[in-house]
């Protein structure tokens, strides 16, 4: 006697994308009812992937000189791991994935860690900073940035005694970075600052501008804003904050020892060996203005380099 | 006549070519499509429009000797003409556009940066070149006109360097223009060669 196979009811059956993507479903699920169980502070930072970030406050240091355009901001970038054209960036950094983005902290901290970023970000009340930012390629813009404090950041780690500098990586992958495919800079990019440089308030970890999620080209997901220096000292795309005894190898510096100093400080007597920094293009004028010594914040920092030849240590 | 005709319609065309780079300028600014900092597009731009024809303009001799391309002999002043005009715009950009007319930001830059010295100097290179590129100057030179106009390639060589020693790091562009310039450096060499062969041996028309 043959029996029939029992049919299965057509609504039983598993379509089949939901079938290919079965393991992907299960880890989202539990993503899901894991972060349901998490207390929610309302002064935690909450970045979205994209768009709106909600919760933030005017924070101190503003400038209310006027904004350039996001456009501007967005087209008119150095940011070499997408290519050396300035117009690069805003092309090629479309194949940048922020999520999930891990930023490990170590060297000397009592508690190094690797972290993924929205827990990184979550203790951290977010704050616009309208700052000017100054290219040592002489041209300048004035941004709102949305961050926090880098020092707030760097003493959850507890930096031991011995840290005295802080280095930066930005992300190594020419999978996604299609600039570091060729040998510009030595891959990837660093840069750092001293310790008491990255704790004074002025210097932030931003996250967004203009009240948005950072566009891939102006390094998101993470990166450094310390506006009293030239602008390629404010790492991009962070992966790496190592906290060391020793100066930091830093890319440019490297590259061209003579041309980019450690410090770089935005200083308008110490001239770039092959333009002046006496005055630079504020991005949407014609003429050009007085470049002011550490870009106008010597009031919050000069006092870092007290005693220091900044001739020497540009 | 035909040939006359032949000459004025290629003219026109060298001329038509010529004139696209600023044409497309042109209409970059009109649609604004200059980006976030327009004076240093047009500062590039031209610049990099005067490098290309001048070395399309020393591209003709080698091109007549090894191709046999006789009939673009008359496109040299041309050319040349088209790279000047170019040139001088790019000049005035830096002057009027970049500096406005901040002498002394001018002269700091010509003395102490290396790039624009290399600029400037291709510029005065140039200069005499241009004044002398007519029907009536040629004749008034005679013999010393040729090794003047040899200041070409003395122009294009410190172009090159300009551009070379302007970009930060990626040296990719301006190492280009010089393999092309060492290349139409290289095209005429055997003719000297043999010239100095021929005088060594006392066999010159002389």
């Amino acid at each position: 006697m043959r029996t029939r196979p029992e049919r299965i009811p057509e609504s039983e059956i598993t379509p089949r994308d939901v079938y290919l993507r079965r393991r992907e479903l299960l880890v989202a699920g539990a993503l899901a009812a894991g972060t349901a169980l998490l207390p929610r502070l309302s002064l935690a930072a909450e970045v979205p992937a994209h768009g709106t970030i909600p919760n933030v406050k005017p924070g101190p240091f503003g400038t209310d000189e006027e904004k350039t355009s996001l456009e501007d901001v967005t087209s008119y970038n150095n940011f070499y791991e997408f290519g050396t054209d300035k117009s690069d960036p805003r092309k090629l950094a479309g194949s940048l994935r922020t999520r999930p983005w891990k930023v490990a902290i170590e060297g000397e901290v009592e508690k190094p860690a690797v972290v993924d970023l929205d827990a990184l970000l979550e203790p951290h009340a977010l704050e616009e900073r309208v700052y000017r930012h100054r290219c040592v390629e002489a041209w300048s813009i004035v941004v709102p940035w949305v961050g926090f404090p880098l020092g707030d950041l760097l003493k959850r780690f507890q930096p031991t005694s011995q840290a005295k500098f802080v280095e930066m990586t930005t992300l190594l992958d020419p999978e996604q970075m299609p600039g570091q495919r060729r040998d510009v800079l030595e891959w990837p990019y660093v840069e750092g600052l001293r310790i008491d440089e990255a704790m004074n308030p002025l210097a932030i970890l931003a996250v967004g501008m203009y009240g948005e999620v950072l566009p891939n080209q102006n390094g998101a997901p993470l990166r450094l804003v310390v506006p009293w220096k030239y602008g390629f000292k404010s790492v991009k795309s962070i992966v790496r904050i190592r906290l060391t005894r020793t100066q930091p190898q830093t890319s440019w510096n490297r590259t061209a020892p003579n041309e980019y100093g450690f410090y770089s400080n935005v200083n308008p007597d110490v001239d770039h060996p092959r333009w002046s920094q006496k005055r630079e293009r504020r991005i949407g004028e014609f003429l050009k203005r007085p470049t002011l010594p550490f870009n106008g914040y010597a009031e919050q920092v000069a006092s870092l380099y007290k005693g220091m030849d900044l001739r020497k240590n540009f | 006549m035909e040939g006359a005709r032949r000459r004025a319609a290629l003219q026109t065309a060298a001329v038509t070519l010529g004139l696209a780079p600023l044409a497309w300028l042109g209409v970059r600014a009109l649609r604004g499509d200059l980006g976030a900092n327009p004076i240093e597009a047009v500062t590039h731009a031209t610049g990099l429009a005067a490098l290309r024809l001048l070395l399309v303009a020393l591209a003709i001799t080698p091109s007549r000797r090894w191709l046999g391309l006789r009939w673009l002999a008359p496109l040299r002043r041309t050319f040349g003409l088209l790279a000047f005009g170019y040139a001088c715009l790019h000049l005035l950009t830096y002057v009027v556009l970049d500096q406005f007319f901040d002498w002394q930001a001018i002269l700091e830059d010509v003395a102490k940066r290396p790039y624009i010295t290399a600029g400037f100097f291709a510029f005065l290179c140039l200069s005499p070149l241009a004044a002398t590129s007519t029907r009536a100057m040629v004749r008034r030179l005679g013999r010393r006109w040729k090794p003047l106009h040899r200041l070409a390639y003395v122009a294009a060589i410190a172009a090159v360097v300009h551009f070379l020693w302007l970009v930060k790091k990626d040296t990719r562009e301006p190492l280009t223009y010089a393999a092309v310039l060492a290349l139409l450096l290289a095209g005429r060499w055997p003719q000297k060669k043999s010239k100095t062969a021929l005088a060594a041996r006392g066999e010159t028309a002389s």
